[in-house]
């Protein structure tokens, strides 16, 4: 390929010279959308791995029956932190720290539309999640006894009022989530303003970038949903603080407004959590199978579709609580429309991949994998959908084993493709292929040996959130195989860390486009500079290097 | 069955796929670029829409088949409330208070006898689950949910609170006693009388109500009528202790009373602090409560 | 290698990241607003204990008077700031400012009313909690848009919004929100919750 003229010149060496202190300093103050997308990125690996340990705590306390590892009050909170860390300090910042490294960079733009405001919600989050695990030293004592929050990851009322949760553990719990989701709030004006506002020439809405589509819409879904969660917990602050009765039974108040509040929240808050993967997918699938995404203008209408149907499902994790059979057929039915959406952009992915030529990297892998567990996650989803066997499997391990399907199979499978992807873009070096492997093989094999088996322990009537259970009921080995897979994903997880240690310094040079891709973000230096563009481009297709590297056949012609 | 269907389908042109179009590494030429088909999108809208179609036709029938059940006449009522972390179980008919254990008929084609259940919850929201008999229903403080069962063979099913409301969680179990007819009334009658006073056991008895078990315990016939702990008043006729935790055993009894947070850590009874002897004269008091 | 492509010159303008941000912003306040909302109608009548709405409280015709003639006073600044007449917009903000801040002090009033003589506090019942904390929340509102307001008059008489008009309609635009919420507040709250 010749030099596009979009890459600047090389900016000069003496970058490599400056002291570490001043660096660190540029690395705080910086509002450049390409680090402060780093600084996200990389705080959610780290909460990964800490939400991750605790995982593996869990699983080694679950591995037998009567085990006394972990003391009862112990394990409520593993599970707590476990949950609410990896959706919003694992998952939230992923999607933000793709966004902003991206999305500017996809749609030819110098950078986000607010760049202190951007920063303003990196620390916003890391302010949230800081406070979440300061509640284990910032209570009553230390060594996970301390007051962190023990009322899951969903908090249901009234077990989080003052008569039942005294102390200040549920009120790390609200204000870290609060905190953390304003930054979450401006990250996803900032997108769809960025996207909106600062397009390169030629970069009409139809041909911006899935991804972009993507984050795009998933933003639009963050200021509809987050508020819901938001009234709800300053409501229970009321409660907690002010005595007033929004959940206090006592008080004639409800106890299911919170399950509503929350799920309004919460079902919109998994598509928010998955369609960030979805996005990279997008991008990632075309590239290795040689071929332009299947039916675009499907994609995008069927993640619009996902979007507002998600609204109007949240029920679906309330089968369970006594609404009456018009409201239980009403969200199944919403709940298994969903799946229509859901399952064009699955065909669509697999369609871009049939008659393609398929380059097995890394990232292809992960997404191959990918699919497969979205659909059997969306399979088990659909089950759970269908009431009846709802009122069964609600909250038992099917439960958890579905979610970890969409949460880990689906989303950090895409996610980790996406660092073997973008790794190159934002440091200059490829990530080893070998390692990768390792890293993907790994990371399957221990995935479903942990989750394969605990659909069996809920269809045998496990229930979700016990700290033991009593042996002579089938569980044990289910869950001993369980807790061995972890092993193997922690293995899994410790190969991408010492991949990414070695290739930031030892990595193959990259080049600008390792991957011989089609977006924008590919047509500049590896990494980019602050500026991002010699000169902004302008493009007339979805494609724009398509057409650049074949001007014999280019894009545009089709459009 | 559906869903295994299309995952087979779907799983099946993915592998194809895969193998099908794997790159060879001598062919560096690109493939056709092919950009989309209207006719093969709306095929794979039209398909799905359709298979969700019937799914939720055929959930509708099975929920309202569920839901709209009406008891008959000679259904048992009980009334379970869900406590932190134990159930109080109430037959308003048969005036029976007691607790983790519910006993019902068995009910049988040419004589059915199914048991509608109250729900309801005296703090936090619950779940009753018990996953050979019955689906979830939860219990939920300031409202009433019904469900019922009807079990069509005798013997112990073991359940469990199934949402979570706080520490003791995982130790909320539960049983269900499906008995013959005539077991099940000579249970109830058992269950109706007042505690029995066993021989020797007086200064226990005596002891036990100048303690305050008496806040949180009922005894049918004596004074103690609180109402936060379990009914004692028939402690003996019940297979465990604490919801589930240990067998009711002399020993465990004996352990629970000395401590009961050794048995289940963060349970809401606290440590009485009793002395060898005082201890000794209440469990044997305990004890001869059948 | 220059791009061999030929980029027609098109006209290629895209809407203002202000407008876009501020939207998004009400987007959201919306979002939140309905659940307090949703929340009020949820608990109509649901109180175990007095005081009732129909007891305590009346129709504040005066305060909506108010706030809705201050989306007027505040469209008329905008235009004269438009216009560049600045001595014209800072008449119409004050004028804005001070209806504001008679709202305010109406709603002081009625809350003084309902705490001291009807013993109407947030720990009172359901309709102490839902109303306190909807009808708060949006006068919170009102304070952070008179808040900005007065900062942005502070500013003109130090004669740094010559040319910002654009910046000031994105003020409006929240001004106009605030009161478009105040009129769902008090069809729910004083004509149907009563
Ligand atoms: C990334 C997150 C994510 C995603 C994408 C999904 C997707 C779906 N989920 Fe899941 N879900 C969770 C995360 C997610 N879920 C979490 C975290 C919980 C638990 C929360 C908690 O309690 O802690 C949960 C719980 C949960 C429940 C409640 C269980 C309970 O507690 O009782 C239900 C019930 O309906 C459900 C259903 C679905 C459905 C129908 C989909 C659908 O979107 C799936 C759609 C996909 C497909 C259907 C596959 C592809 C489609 C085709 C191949 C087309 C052909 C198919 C048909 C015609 C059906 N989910
Ligand atoms: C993105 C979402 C996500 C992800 C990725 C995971 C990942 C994992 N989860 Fe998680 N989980 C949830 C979201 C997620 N979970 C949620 C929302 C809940 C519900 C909580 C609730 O009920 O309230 C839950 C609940 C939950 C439970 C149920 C608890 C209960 O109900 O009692 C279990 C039990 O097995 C579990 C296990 C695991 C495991 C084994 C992993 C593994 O995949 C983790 C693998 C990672 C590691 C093992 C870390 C590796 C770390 C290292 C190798 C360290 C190296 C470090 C250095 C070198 C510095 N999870
Ligand atoms: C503060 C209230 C309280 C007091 C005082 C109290 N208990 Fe309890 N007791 C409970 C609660 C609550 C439980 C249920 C614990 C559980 O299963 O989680 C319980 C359970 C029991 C059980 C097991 C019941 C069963 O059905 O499994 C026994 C036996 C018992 N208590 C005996 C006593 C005796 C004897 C005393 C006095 C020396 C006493 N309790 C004092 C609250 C109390
Ligand atoms: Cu009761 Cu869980
Ligand atoms: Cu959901």
């Amino acid at each position: 390929m010749a030099t596009i003229n979009y890459i600047p010149e090389r900016v000069s060496e003496q970058e490599a010279r400056i002291s570490l202190p001043s660096k660190l300093h540029e690395w705080l103050v910086t509002v450049d959308h390409k680090r402060l997308g780093l600084m996200y990125i990389a705080t959610s690996l780290a909460f990964f791995c800490v939400a991750g340990s605790f995982a593996a705590l869990m699983r080694a306390q679950l591995a037998f029956p009567n085990e006394k590892l972990v003391p009862p009050d112990v394990f409520n909170r593993l599970f707590t932190v476990h949950g609410t860390t990896m959706v919003f300090l694992v998952g939230m910042p992923f999607f933000a720290g793709l966004a902003n490294y991206l999305v500017p960079l996809m749609i030819g733009a110098r950078d986000m539309a607010f760049p202190r405001l951007n920063a303003f919600g990196y620390w916003m989050f890391l302010f949230g999640g800081i406070l979440l695990y300061f509640s284990y030293i910032g209570g009553a004592g230390l060594a996970g006894h301390g007051t962190a929050p023990d009322v899951g990851w969903f908090a249901y009322s009234p077990l989080t009022e003052r008569a039942f949760s005294r102390g200040t553990s549920t009120d790390y719990w609200i204000l870290s989530i609060f905190v953390s989701g304003i930054g979450t709030t401006a990250s996803a004006i900032n997108v769809i303003a960025t996207v909106l506002c600062m397009r390169c020439k030629g970069m009409t809405l139809p041909r911006m970038p899935l991804f972009v589509w993507l984050m795009m819409i998933v933003s639009a879904m963050v200021l509809m949903a987050l508020p819901p969660l938001t009234a709800a917990q300053v409501m229970l602050l009321m409660d907690r603080y002010l005595g007033s009765h929004f959940f206090d039974t006592q008080a004639g108040g409800s106890a299911i407004l919170w399950q509503h509040f929350f799920w309004i929240f919460g079902h919109p808050e998994v598509y928010i959590l998955v369609l960030p993967g979805f996005a990279c997918a997008s991008e990632i699938i075309p590239v290795f199978s040689r071929k332009p995404i299947f039916g675009r203008a499907a994609m995008v209408g069927a993640t619009v579709a996902i979007g507002f149907l998600s609204f109007g499902v949240w029920a679906h994790h309330m089968f369970s609580v006594g609404m009456g059979p018009v409201s239980n057929i009403f969200f199944a039915a919403s709940t298994m429309f969903v799946g229509v959406p859901t399952g064009i952009k699955i065909f669509n992915w697999v369609a871009t991949m049939y008659g393609g030529k398929i380059r097995f990297d890394t990232p292809m892998l992960f997404c191959i994998a990918f699919i497969v567990h979205f659909l059997l996650a969306g399979l088990t989803g659909i089950m759970l959908a269908v009431a009846p066997f709802d009122w069964q499997l609600t909250d038992s391990y099917f439960v958890v084993a579905h979610f970890h399907y969409t949460l880990l199979g689906g989303l950090m499978f895409t996610l980790f493709g996406a660092v073997y992807y973008w790794f190159p873009k934002a440091t200059g070096r490829m990530l080893s292929e070998t390692l990768g492997k390792w890293h993907f093989w790994l990371l399957l094999i221990g995935f479903h040996m942990t989750f394969d088996t605990l659909h069996f322990a809920g269809l045998l009537g496990m229930p979700r959130r016990i700290y033991t259970y009593a042996p002579g009921r089938g569980w044990a080995t289910l869950n001993l195989v369980a807790s061995i897979g972890v092993i193997v994903q922690a293995a899994a997880v410790a190969c991408l860390i010492w991949n990414i240690v070695r290739s930031l310094r030892k990595g193959k040079p990259a080049g600008n486009d390792p991957w011989d891709a089609w977006t924008l973000e590919w047509a500049t230096t590896s990494p980019p500079p602050e500026y991002n563009f010699a000169v902004l481009p302008e493009v007339r297709s979805s494609r724009p290097l398509w057409d650049l590297k074949h001007p014999e056949d280019p894009d545009w012609k089709y459009e | 069955m559906v869903c295994a269907g299309i995952f087979l389908v779907v799983a099946g042109v993915l592998t194809y796929t895969i193998i099908r179009f794997r790159a060879r590494r001598d062919d560096v030429r690109e493939p056709a670029q092919v950009y989309g088909s209207n006719q093969i999108e709306v095929a794979w809208t039209v398909i799905p829409i359709l298979i969700v179609f019937v799914l939720a036709m055929a959930t509708a029938r099975v929920v309202s088949a569920i839901q709209n059940k009406t008891a008959p006449a000679n259904a048992l009522q009980i009334t379970v409330v869900g406590h932190q972390w134990w159930w109080e179980i109430r037959y308003p008919a048969l005036g029976i208070v007691t607790a983790n254990e519910i006993y019902v008929p068995v009910s049988t084609p040419t004589n059915p006898a199914p048991t509608f259940l109250k729900l309801q919850s005296a703090d936090v929201a619950h779940s009753f689950w018990v996953p050979q008999l019955s689906g979830k229903t939860d219990l939920i403080p300031n409202r009433t949910n019904t469900m019922w069962i009807d079990p069509r063979g005798e013997g112990t099913f073991l359940g469990n609170c199934a949402e979570y409301c706080g520490t003791q969680h995982a130790n909320m179990l539960l049983r269900v006693i499906v008995q013959s007819p005539q077991d099940f009334a000579r249970w109830a009658a058992s269950q109706r009388e007042n505690a029995t006073a066993g021989a020797g056991t007086a200064a226990g008895r005596n002891l036990f109500l100048s303690l305050s078990c008496v806040n949180c315990h009922t005894v049918k016939g004596t004074g103690a009528a609180g109402t936060f702990g379990p009914d004692l008043t028939h402690l003996m006729s019940r297979e465990t202790l604490a919801s589930g935790v240990v067998p009711n055993t002399l020993e465990n009894l004996r352990a629970w009373v000395k401590d009961p947070q050794v048995i289940k850590p963060g349970n809401l009874m606290p440590d009485m602090q009793l002395n060898q002897r005082e201890l000794d004269e209440v469990v044997s008091y305990l004890s001869s409560l059948k | 290698m220059t791009s061999t492509i030929a980029i027609p010159e098109s006209e290629w303008t895209l809407p203002d990241r202000g407008r876009v941000g501020v939207l998004c912003l009400i987007a959201t306040e919306f979002a939140l607003f309905t659940i307090f909302v949703v929340a009020y109608i949820f608990y109509i009548g649901k109180s175990l204990t007095g005081p009732t709405p129909r007891q305590v409280l009346d129709l504040p015709i005066w305060s909506t008077i108010c706030l809705l003639s201050s989306s007027i006073t505040a469209g008329r600044a905008e235009s004269a700031l438009k216009r560049n007449s600045i001595r014209t917009f800072q008449i119409w903000t004050a004028a804005t400012i001070l209806l504001g801040l008679e709202f305010l002090r109406q709603t002081a009033i009625e809350w003084i009313h309902l705490i001291t003589v009807d013993h109407l506090t947030i720990t009172t019942n359901l309709f102490g909690s839902t109303f306190y904390a909807l009808v708060g929340l949006h006068a919170s509102h009102v304070v952070i848009g008179l808040t900005l307001l007065t900062l942005v008059l502070v500013l003109s008489l130090r004669g740094a919004m010559y040319g910002q008009a654009r910046r000031f309609e994105l003020l409006t635009w929240y001004w106009h929100f605030v009161d478009a919420v105040w009129v769902v507040v008090f069809t729910v709250v004083y004509v149907i919750g009563r």
